[in-house]
């Protein structure tokens, strides 16, 4: 599977890793991102 | 899963198509990565939200697993650190299982 022609929903932790963060290492690759959010999981 | 985010991938997956999207987890710790992954394959498990009894099967990933595809400065500057301070392979396992058992999609 080739990760860089995927579409990406990101859904980033504010205790571990935030959105933002993985939406960086997603447009690092070339991919898109289509829904970025930082949830609290607890 | 947070109620709203449930509409949202839904709402994605009509629009985009299951095919093309991967759900991508930034989670702290095991359990609740684990609930997500569980959420967006084989349904929300709480049944409480909009995914209850649906089974989208998107192919789900934690971020961790994508290291080798990032930008190792960018994964530096982004990631590196919670690296050190998570529990990186029960995260990682947890997800994984998950995407194994109810992944249809891009696994």
């Amino acid at each position: 599977m080739d990760f860089k022609t995927k579409k990406y929903a990101i859904l980033g932790d504010r205790d571990g890793i935030p959105g933002g963060a993985i939406e960086e290492c997603i447009k690092s690759m070339g991919a898109e991102v289509v829904f970025s959010t930082t949830e609290c999981f607890v | 899963m947070d109620l709203e985010n449930q509409s949202r991938i839904n709402a994605l997956v009509e629009e985009h198509g299951a095919e093309n999207i991967i759900v991508l987890l930034g989670g702290a710790e095991a359990e609740a990565s684990g609930l997500a992954a569980e959420t967006v394959t084989v349904g929300d498990p709480t049944f409480a939200g909009p995914l209850a009894g649906v089974e989208l099967g998107l192919g789900v990933y934690h971020i961790f697993e994508l290291k080798d595809h990032v930008d190792e400065t960018v994964w530096d500057e982004q990631i590196s650190m919670m690296e050190m301070v998570l529990e990186v392979d029960e995260i990682v396992e947890e997800v994984k299982s998950f995407r194994d058992n109810g992944s249809k999609y891009n696994k």
